[in-house]
C-alpha cells in the first residue's frame, strides 16, 4: 500500500471512530431539537464504512471518496445519510475531474459544500451542518499553504459549532421548533465539526 | 386499460407505510401499483434508500412513479434513491409535496383514471395549497 493510501486508511478509520464515540452526544443535541438519531444514524453509517475500510482504501483515491459517499447513503437512515453521502460523492467527482490534493483542496472541498447546500436546499445562517463546513471553506481558502493551516481549521470548526446555538432553525425538523430550537447546538453541526476536527487531528499525527 | 402512475409511500414508520397502502388499496383498488416502506437499515424508525429503490422499482410503471413521504428525512433520502436510479427511469419518478395519506390516496384516484405523472402530482399537491 502506497504511503498515500496507508494515510488515508488511518484518516478515515480515525474519522470514523470519532464520529461513533460521539454518538452519544449527538443524540442528546438531537433529541433537544431534532427527532434523536443522528447519533444512532451516524454511528450505523460510519460502522459501515469501517466494514469496508479494506476495499475502500484500496481504490484510487477519488473513488475512495464516491465508496465513502454511496456507503453513508445506503446505510445512514436519516437526512444525514443524503447530505454527508452527497458531500464525499461530490468530493470525489471533483478529484475525479482535473482536481488535484493538497493543492486544489479548497477547490474540492468546495464543490462537497454546494453538493450539501443543493441536496438539503439550504445555505449557512440556518442552523445546520453548513453552518460549520461554510466557514471551514472560508479558512481553507484564505490560510491555504499557511503553516498553521490546520490549527486555524480546528479553530474555526470549534468557533462555528458554537454560534449555532443562538441561531433559529429554518431547515430540517428541528425548524418544527420554532424558537424553541434556540439556545441548542445544532447536532449536524457538530458533527461536522467531529469529522474536520478528526481529520485535523489525524493529520497532526502523521507529521 | 392502459398503465397506470405507480405510487409509492415512504414513511418513517413501516407500520404507516403499510397503513396508507391499505388505505389506498381499500378506497382505490388494485389497478394501481402501490408500494411502501419505512424504517432505518436496521428496522428502527428512519428511512433506508435501498428500500425507498426496491419500493420504486416494484411499483415502476411505464408512466412512471409518484412518491409520498412523512417527514423531511424521507424526502431526501427520497431524493437521493430517485438520483440513484438507472439513468432511463430517474426522470420519471417525483416526490410529492404532499401530506403522506391524504395524498397517497389523492394521487392513486387521479392515477386509476390514466392521468399523467405531472397530473398525479399536481392533484396530490393540491392539498398542500393554501
Amino acid at each position: 500500500m502506497s504511503m498515500q493510501a496507508e494515510t488515508f486508511k488511518s484518516l478515515v478509520k480515525v474519522a470514523a471512530e470519532q464520529v461513533i464515540a460521539s454518538a452519544p452526544e449527538l443524540t442528546s443535541l438531537d433529541q433537544a431539537i431534532g427527532d434523536g438519531d443522528h447519533g444512532t444514524n451516524m454511528k450505523r453509517g460510519c460502522e459501515a464504512v469501517l466494514g469496508k475500510l479494506d476495499s475502500i482504501s484500496a481504490q484510487p483515491l477519488d473513488e475512495a471518496l464516491k465508496m465513502i459517499g454511496k456507503t453513508l447513503v445506503m446505510t445512514v437512515g436519516g437526512a444525514s445519510g443524503p447530505l454527508y453521502g452527497s458531500f464525499f460523492l461530490a468530493a470525489g467527482e471533483a478529484l475525479s475531474h482535473d482536481k488535484h490534493l493538497p493543492e486544489d483542496l479548497a477547490d474540492v472541498f468546495g464543490s462537497a459544500v454546494n453538493a450539501v447546500s443543493a441536496r438539503g436546499r439550504s445555505h449557512a445562517g440556518e442552523k445546520t451542518m453548513l453552518d460549520v463546513l461554510v466557514p471551514v471553506l472560508e479558512t481553507l481558502k484564505t490560510a491555504a499553504g499557511q503553516p498553521d493551516l490546520i490549527e486555524r481549521v480546528r479553530a474555526t470548526a470549534s468557533e462555528a459549532v458554537e454560534r449555532t446555538a443562538p441561531m433559529l432553525a429554518t431547515k430540517g425538523r428541528a425548524s418544527f421548533l420554532g424558537a424553541r430550537s434556540v439556545g441548542h447546538v445544532d447536532p449536524g453541526a457538530r458533527s461536522s465539526c467531529v469529522l474536520v476536527q478528526a481529520v485535523c487531528a489525524s493529520l497532526e499525527g502523521g507529521q | 386499460m392502459s398503465e397506470t402512475v405507480g405510487i409509492v409511500i415512504v414513511s418513517h414508520s413501516l407500520d404507516i407505510a403499510k397503513g396508507t397502502a391499505d388505505m389506498v388499496r381499500q378506497m382505490v383498488g388494485s389497478e394501481v401499483r402501490v408500494a411502501f416502506c419505512g424504517g432505518n437499515p436496521d428496522g428502527g424508525l428512519g428511512t433506508s434508500v435501498p428500500s425507498i429503490i426496491d419500493a420504486i422499482n416494484d411499483a415502476w410503471s411505464a408512466k412512471g412513479v409518484a412518491i409520498l413521504v412523512d417527514l423531511g428525512g424521507a424526502e431526501t433520502n427520497s431524493e437521493m434513491a430517485v438520483e440513484m436510479l438507472e439513468p432511463a427511469r430517474r426522470d420519471h419518478v417525483v416526490v410529492c409535496n404532499a401530506p403522506i395519506v391524504e395524498g397517497a390516496v389523492m394521487a392513486a384516484t387521479e392515477a386509476a383514471g390514466g392521468s399523467t405523472l405531472a397530473q398525479v402530482k399536481a392533484v396530490a399537491e393540491e392539498l398542500s395549497a393554501d
